[in-house]
């Protein structure tokens, strides 16, 4: 019957998806987005690189302006045209940045899919549900409305929305959040894509609601074998369902690792500040704080972006900027004095 | 001393009648609240959106007129004041909000917002005016020059501190928090919440926070209140709420909750809601949770026909359902599966 819960049993650790000798699927390098405005440049995201490999989780964490939403736009070119992005970025043969508008098309919404913050603005409220996971098929796939209208409810059964055949008749306004965000994601799957990424797919939805969309993830990740880019702030989620991270902070890597390693030795003091300022059961009476504010983005980096920010900074990192280091097998970190805190 | 409550909530109801051509019915926003807070006490209002928690806040505040019960500020009945009889009482409670972008007068300097409620109460004039608008600046760790600055020059985190600042000038003994962190960044959101743990030990005011964040009420609060569908389902000091949840969608709730740990976080058993919170316009007989309750089968029929009292069944500790009797324990999470089939 519906109405009632069910107890999960703890999930198995570190589900042996990403192994160290995974496929990269997408492989960006070097990628820099820089935005002319009437102010002038601003540097979004400078020199990133880093691969997705097959059927992985890659959480990609940050603060506001950090430049992680900005990455994962402008390798699809959703970037307004103020956007120069230079770099390269390797997706089954194709380099994303270089390619044409024509064949950027065939892999946008088919094989690498966007899933929104904010399932209202994303949906458009005069058409049902299922006309518009509909235009997807038929655009992409040339699906007749038919087929369409028949692949679209069994989308919707696979993001687990009950009674699907007729949900699929009505219009956003008429489902919740939660329900909506799921048919954000039943349209994202549409063309069955490589690669799915989500940018902050629970931040707007309640703590009962964000559960079953993580849970959802996981299993599509485990019956389709989709590689997942979860874009999120929230680290309680990235524990939840990356299997690696990367930590961002001012358009550049500030460290990656896998997700047990990240947390138990997390390297880099921007990582470290963070993991510490947020409130956990028999914490310390004290939240970490992290002095200061996130620096202006309007000339390209001389020096450490988070040095005035930071305990350990000196006159090297004032005056150099740091380069990736990896310091264990997987694990990257942009620090002249990386290390746990004192 | 005494032991008058700062705030005493009794019975509160608040129905939004449906507006628009041909509709009908009432919102039924909040449903009986009733609660207390001491002076000095924190307490952590905890629901998810539609739960009516900001609307007991807005009522409190009285920003809404209550549709019935009473709402005592320091013993004095203010259900139904006027505006003008509400006046000289503000000065006893006031309100931080969520957004710091827009509940800030853009076209005022930050120093005559912070000034403005001294300025309104007529508590200062002159010259004391700055001298406390620049002793509350330094309470609140902002440089003194940002008196002159205009909100949009500002940061978020910057903003809630000149809103905390505003609301603390005229040294209120209640606060209302709503959602004050809910907008900023995770390294912002620690220091405002140690702000406000500081503010709270040194100056000693009440405060009612709202949240939807269970980790930053088990930090901040001394006593937590669970609502659903505009009621409150469990009040309990905030150690034992997170220690022995007993109603089931407190256990819900906190099973749901991420912690920044992957391995405590992938070992947690989560109970999983089924179905979406039904409408406030037509709430489901008897128990409102049970459309969603893993334990419904066990409640049922009384659970359909009858409304749970909440109930006090431990010291301190009260909770709406039927399944949890006096000095009993709630439902046991483990259960559910078994329940359910």
């Amino acid at each position: 019957m519906s109405g009632v819960g069910s107890t999960e049993p703890p999930r198995s650790e570190g589900a042996g998806f990403a192994g160290a000798g995974a496929e990269a699927v997408l492989h960006v390098e070097d990628l820099s987005v820089r935005f002319e405005t009437d102010d002038g440049p601003v540097h979004a995201v400078d020199r990133l690189s880093f691969s997705l490999e097959e059927g992985e989780v890659l959480g990609v964490v940050g603060e506001s302006g950090c430049g992680k939403s900005v990455t994962f736009m402008s390798l699809l070119r959703l970037l307004p045209e103020t956007a120069v992005v230079t770099g390269r970025a390797a997706f089954r043969g194709v380099d994303l940045i270089a390619a044409s508008t024509a064949k950027l098309r065939r892999v946008r919404g088919r094989e690498i899919a966007f899933v929104f913050q904010e399932p209202m603005t994303s949906l458009n409220p005069a058409f049902t549900v299922g006309n518009q996971i509909g235009e997807v098929l038929r655009r992409h796939l040339g699906m007749s409305r038919r087929a369409a209208c028949g692949r679209a409810i069994e989308l919707l059964d696979l993001v687990r929305i009950p009674v699907a055949a007729r949900r699929v008749d009505e219009y956003p306004h008429q489902l919740s959040g939660g329900m909506r965000q799921r048919v954000m994601i039943a349209m994202a799957l549409a063309c069955d894509p490589k690669v799915l990424i989500a940018d902050e797919p629970t931040t707007a939805l309640d703590v009962t609601i964000q559960a079953g969309i993580l849970d959802l993830m996981r299993d599509i990740r485990e019956r389709l074998g989709t590689s997942i880019v979860l874009i999120t702030h929230n680290l309680g989620v990235v524990a939840d369902i990356a299997d690696r991270v990367i930590v961002m902070y001012a358009g550049r890597k500030a460290e990656e690792a896998p997700v047990h390693e990240l947390y138990a030795r997390p390297q880099h003091p921007y990582t470290i500040g963070l993991l510490g300022a947020v409130p956990r059961p028999g914490a310390a009476r004290r939240l970490q704080e992290i002095p200061g504010r996130v620096p202006s983005l309007a000339e390209p980096p001389t020096a450490c972006a988070f040095a005035p920010r930071c305990p350990r900074a000196d006159d090297v990192t004032r005056s150099t900027v740091p380069e990736l280091r990896e310091i264990e097998p997987r694990h990257l970190v942009a620090c002249f004095h990386p290390g746990p805190s004192p | 001393m005494n032991d008058t409550p700062v705030l005493e909530v009794v019975d509160l109801v608040k129905h939004f009648p449906l507006g628009g051509l041909g509709m009908r019915g009432v919102v039924h926003a909040v449903d009986g609240v009733s609660f207390s807070i001491a002076p000095g006490e924190l307490l952590g209002l905890v629901g998810e959106s539609g739960s009516g928690k900001s609307t007991v806040a807005n009522c409190v505040i009285r920003l809404l007129e209550p549709t019935s019960g009473s709402i005592r500020l320091q013993g004095r009945d203010i259900t139904h004041l006027s505006r003008r009889e509400l006046r000289p009482l503000r000065r006893n409670m006031h309100m931080v909000f969520q957004d710091p972008y827009s509940s800030l007068d853009p076209r005022m300097t930050c120093g005559q917002i912070v000034a403005e409620p001294l300025v309104v109460q007529r508590l200062l004039s002159g010259r004391a005016v700055d001298e406390r608008v620049a002793e509350l600046f330094d309470r609140v760790g902002l440089r003194a020059e940002i008196r002159h600055r205009y909100p949009h020059e500002l940061s978020g985190g910057q903003r809630q501190r000149i809103g905390l600042a505003r609301a603390l000038a005229v040294s209120p003994q209640l606060l209302v928090a709503d959602e004050p962190v809910s907008a900023l960044d995770v390294s912002v959101q620690a220091s405002i919440l140690n702000l406000l743990r500081e503010l709270q030990e040194d100056l000693g005011f009440s405060c009612l926070f709202i949240t939807h964040d269970l980790a930053t009420v088990e930090y901040l609060c001394d006593r937590v209140a669970v609502m659903y569908l505009g009621q409150i389902v469990e009040l309990a000091p905030t150690a034992e709420l997170f220690a022995a949840p007993k109603h089931p969608y407190t256990q819900a709730l906190l099973s749901a909750a991420v912690v920044p740990d992957p391995v405590e976080q992938r070992a947690r058993v989560r109970i999983v809601l089924e179905g979406d919170v039904p409408s406030p316009i037509e709430p489901p007989s008897g128990c409102r949770f049970r459309t969603r309750c893993p334990f419904e089968p066990r409640s049922a029929p009384e659970s359909h026909g009858r409304e749970p009292p909440l109930v006090e069944v431990a010291p301190g500790h009260h909770v709406a359902c039927h399944l949890v009797r006096f000095g009993g324990e709630g439902p046991r999470p483990a259960e559910a599966a078994q329940a359910a089939t």
